[in-house]
This record gives structure tokens, sequence and C-alpha cells, in this order.
């Protein structure tokens, strides 16, 4: 559904918080149209940083990222909801609100398309109302159309916050941890569903996660952060198991590499 | 060795600072009873014929009640509707996850703060003052008190909002007034609502002494009916009063727990 759309460019950013802490060291990352890009390291590594520098909920200190060539650090107004709308993010919490129903909450995601005063009266398109429809059974939950979000499990409630990202129709989905919260059985759904999204759509997707297994299983690249900068950046063909013990060595032990062998381990 | 508890000083042993303050206080109430003549004009006769007086009521009073004790529902729903939409942009303005300018938010909170220090008395006697006698200075008046106390209630139900679907609201490419409309508004509504309700049912109670101060509603016929020494009536105005705060707090507090 996208011509060659979905590429990022992040130029020697970096990003240091107002207290001193260093968050991002000069991170170069060329993510091409299509990649499925999995960010793996330590907690405080920079992941969530450095996914949120690239829709700039987070501001970067230097450096800039270009988004299909748009410079996302430098847009304010307009310019910025623009480039945010074909960015789609899905968060570790979900982050939906959870008194609303999930029509609401899936038609949510398609705020950047309309004024404010006729999203606040309701005033969607018919074509919309059948694109929250269509996104819905995409992840299988036509049926808790009128259920309000607090009354799904986890995993349902992972998948609704898909479907809002889908109302965005994005060339890049951003997910920050999306699995960590989840069970074996529905981190294997929600993660097939976004590989749907990559091999069907074309959409460029960028993952944390902690689990190199459900690397090692997904994706078509990895690249490893530690104190902020990448130590590690591979396609999937290249990776060898062994490469992560760089990454998680400060973690004390290995347990992560058994998370290989069996991606529901984690 | 059997153990023993650890040894506490004389202080707290004896409770030596909690019954120091407890007899001040002691001291400091027989002090200002004395200073405001508490119990020294009190007439026992007066108080017995109050009190006969009113309990046989006037029932042939009560269709001359009716149409003030509407007045002083409509009054009251009218300045609560008024006070608390009006409360809604300020809020907003107030909260520190909408408007992160601390400047802004300062000096909008210290202009609520200060017009939330005035009583509803206060605020009658003002606009009877300046509108002048009738149900609009009551209005007027509730309307800014309820504006008051729901900008308080509403803007602390905003900052402890999840913060969650502001996030995603603002990830998807929504603007301020977005992310308010899908983010903010859908969690808190439930809560305003019962901001609202809270603050009708106080409002009902205020409302029913402002016509005190001539600012509409029954609390003027509260005035009158006890000028006349008529407590026969005064009993029946304030039966009716009982009556439709009771009957408002009912509604209210079922509402309420229907919508949590």
């Amino acid at each position: 559904m996208t011509e060659n759309k979905g590429n990022i460019e992040i130029k020697n950013v970096s990003k240091v918080y107002p207290n001193g802490t260093i968050g991002l060291k000069d991170i170069n990352l060329d993510i091409k149209q299509g990649e499925f890009v999995m960010i793996v390291g330590l907690s405080g590594s920079g992941k969530s940083t450095l996914l949120r520098a690239i829709n700039r909920l987070h501001d970067v200190t230097e450096g800039e990222i270009l988004i299909d060539g748009q410079n996302i650090t430098k847009a304010t107004g307009d310019k910025l909801h623009k480039i945010r709308r074909s960015t789609a993010m899905i968060f570790q919490n979900y982050n939906l609100v959870k008194t609303s129903s999930v029509y609401r909450n899936v038609m949510s995601g398609r705020v950047g398309y309309y004024p404010a005063w006729k999203a606040a009266l309701g005033l969607f398109t018919k074509e919309d109302q059948e694109m929250v429809k269509t996104n819905l059974s995409r992840v299988n939950l036509l049926d808790k159309y009128y259920v309000k979000a607090r009354d799904l499990s986890g995993g349902q409630q992972q998948r609704v916050g898909i479907a809002r990202a889908l109302m965005q129709e994005p060339s890049v989905i951003l997910a920050d941890e999306p699995v960590s919260g989840l069970d074996p059985k529905t981190t294997k759904q929600v993660m097939n569903d976004l590989k749907k999204l990559n091999e069907e759509d074309g959409m460029t997707i960028v993952l944390n996660v902690h689990s190199i297994g459900l690397a090692l299983k997904y994706s078509s690249r990895i690249v490893g952060l530690k104190d902020g900068r990448i130590i590690y950046d591979k396609p999937i063909e290249e990776v060898d198991k062994r490469d992560f013990k760089e990454i998680y060595r400060e973690a004390g032990d290995d347990s992560h590499l058994d998370a290989g062998d069996d991606v529901e381990a984690d | 060795m059997a153990q023993s508890l650890p040894k506490r000083s004389m202080m707290k042993e004896w409770h030596i600072i909690g019954f120091t303050i407890f007899l001040f206080l002691v001291f400091a109430v027989i002090l200002s009873a004395q200073a405001t003549g508490v119990g020294q004009e009190f007439s026992a006769d007066q108080f017995i014929d109050l009190w006969t007086k009113m309990a046989s009521p006037d029932w042939s009073y009560i269709p001359a009640v009716i149409t003030p004790l509407l007045q002083t529902i409509q009054m009251a729903i009218v300045g609560t509707l008024i006070g608390c939409v009006a409360a809604i942009p300020v809020a907003l303005v107030s909260a520190s996850n909408i408007v992160r300018n601390s400047f802004v938010r300062g000096i909008v909170r210290f202009i609520m703060n200060l017009v939330r220090s005035i009583p509803e008395m206060l605020l009658a006697a003002l606009f009877v003052a300046v509108v002048g006698i009738g149900a609009l200075s009551g209005v007027l008046a509730l309307s800014v008190f309820s504006f008051g106390m729901m900008f308080k209630l509403l803007y602390e139900a905003i900052e402890t909002v999840d913060e969650g679907p502001i996030e995603a609201m603002r990830a998807a490419g929504g603007n301020r007034n977005q992310v308010i409309i899908f983010a903010v508004i859908p969690q808190v509504l439930n809560q305003y609502l019962s901001f609202f309700l809270y603050t009708l049912e106080i409002n009902v109670r205020a409302s029913a002494v402002l016509g005190y101060l001539g600012a509409g509603g029954i609390g003027l016929y509260l005035n009158t009916t006890l000028e006349m020494f008529r407590y026969d009536r005064t009993s029946v105005v304030i039966l009716a009063i009982l009556v439709v705060v009771v009957l408002v707090d009912a509604l209210s507090n079922k509402l309420r727990e229907a919508l949590s």
C-alpha cells in the first residue's frame, strides 16, 4: 500500500537529559522501507528513548532524524503532526482509554485526519467507520466492537492498539516493548500480526524487545544498544547468537541467550 | 533471658505532648466561649415558645411555599450549570499535563484561588448590591461559587488521568485540542458528571438561604415568617427545604453511584 515510504534516517543523534544523563550518544541508523528492525538491550540502554525520538515524543539534543526525507527534529505544528501521522506507535502499556469503547479507541487513531471540532462531534466519514471494522477484523477483534477497553485481556488490548495504529495508515510502526506484559501465546499472536503488516503491507517496523529469542525469530535486522550507543547492527543472516554476550554482559549472566532456543520461554 | 520492651522517654511514656495540647484546647474553648458570650443571653422561655409554635406547623401555608421552592431549585440548577461549564476551559489551562507553562498555570490558579475564597453568602450580598434584589443575583452568586468549586475538583481530576492515552494521541499526530478530546475528556467525563451533581447538591442547600439576602428563592420566606414571629409557618418552610434537600441528595447519590 505504500510506495517506497517508510524510510528512516537517523544522523548523529545524541540526547542528554536536563539532569546530565546521557540518553543517546551519536546514533546513526539508516532504516529502509520494509525492514523489521528489532532493537535489543538492557533496561536503560536507550531503546525507548531512541524509539520516542523517531516520532519526536522526545526531543533530541543533537543530530537529525528524517522520515521519508522530512526532518522531524525541526518540524513544528501541522508539519510535525503530519509526520507523526505516518509513524504509528504501539505501547508497552497499550495506552488505550480504558473507559471508552473499542470502536472509539480504534477511531482515535484517525484524529490526525480531522479538524478537532469534527472529531469532537464524532463526525467521522462512512469510509473511516468501515476502516475501523476492517482493521478490527484484521486483528480478529470485530466482535469486541462495543466492548469497553478495560474489559479486554492484555493481549486483546494490545491488538486494539495495533488496530488503532493501522487507522493512521502509517508507513512506519514503532513498537515499544509491545509484548513484555503478555503470555507466550498472546505474544505470538501480536508478533504474527506485526509480521503480517510487515510482509503484506510493506510497513517498516521498529520494535524494542528484551527477548533475543523473539528478535531472532521475527526480525530482519537486529540493532543492539548499550549505554545509549549502537554496539551492534547486523542483518539477520549474519547474526550469531554468541554476539549477544556483549549486549547483555552487564546483566551478570547469559540467561538471555537461552531464550534464543525457544521463543516462548520469555 | 526474656526480652524486654525498649525503654521510652518520660515524655513519650506519659504522652506529655498530647495531654498538653488537649489541656490547651480546653482552655482555648472556655476563653472563646466567654469572649463571645455563649450561653449568657439564652432565654429558655423563648426557646420553648419557638419550639411549641414550630411543633404545630401551619399546613395551609404550603401552597404559598411551592413557587419560591421551585425557584430555589431552578436557581441552583442554572447556577450550577453556568459555573460548571465555565470551569472546563479554566481547569484545562490549570492542569500541568495540558499546559506545560508553569507561569500561565500559576497565574490562573492564583486568580481562581481568590475567587474560591469568597463565601457564597458574601457573593450573594455583592450581587444583590450590583444587580439588585431577585433571583438573578442568586443565580450569579451560585454560578461563581460553582465555578470555583468545579474548577478545583476538575483540574485535580485532569492531572491524575492516565498519561498513556495522551502519549498515544500525540504519537498519532493529534494537536492539543485533539489530545484533549480523545485522551482527556473520556477519562474525566464520569468524574465531571459526578462533581456536577455534588455541586448541585451543595447549591440546593445554599440557595435555600440566599433569599435571606434578597437573592431570590425560599430564603425570603424564611426571613419574613421569622420576623413576623409566625414560627408555625417557619417550620413549614424548613420542612419544605428539608424535603427538597433530602430528595436532591438521594437522587444525586443514586446517579453518582451509577456513574462510578
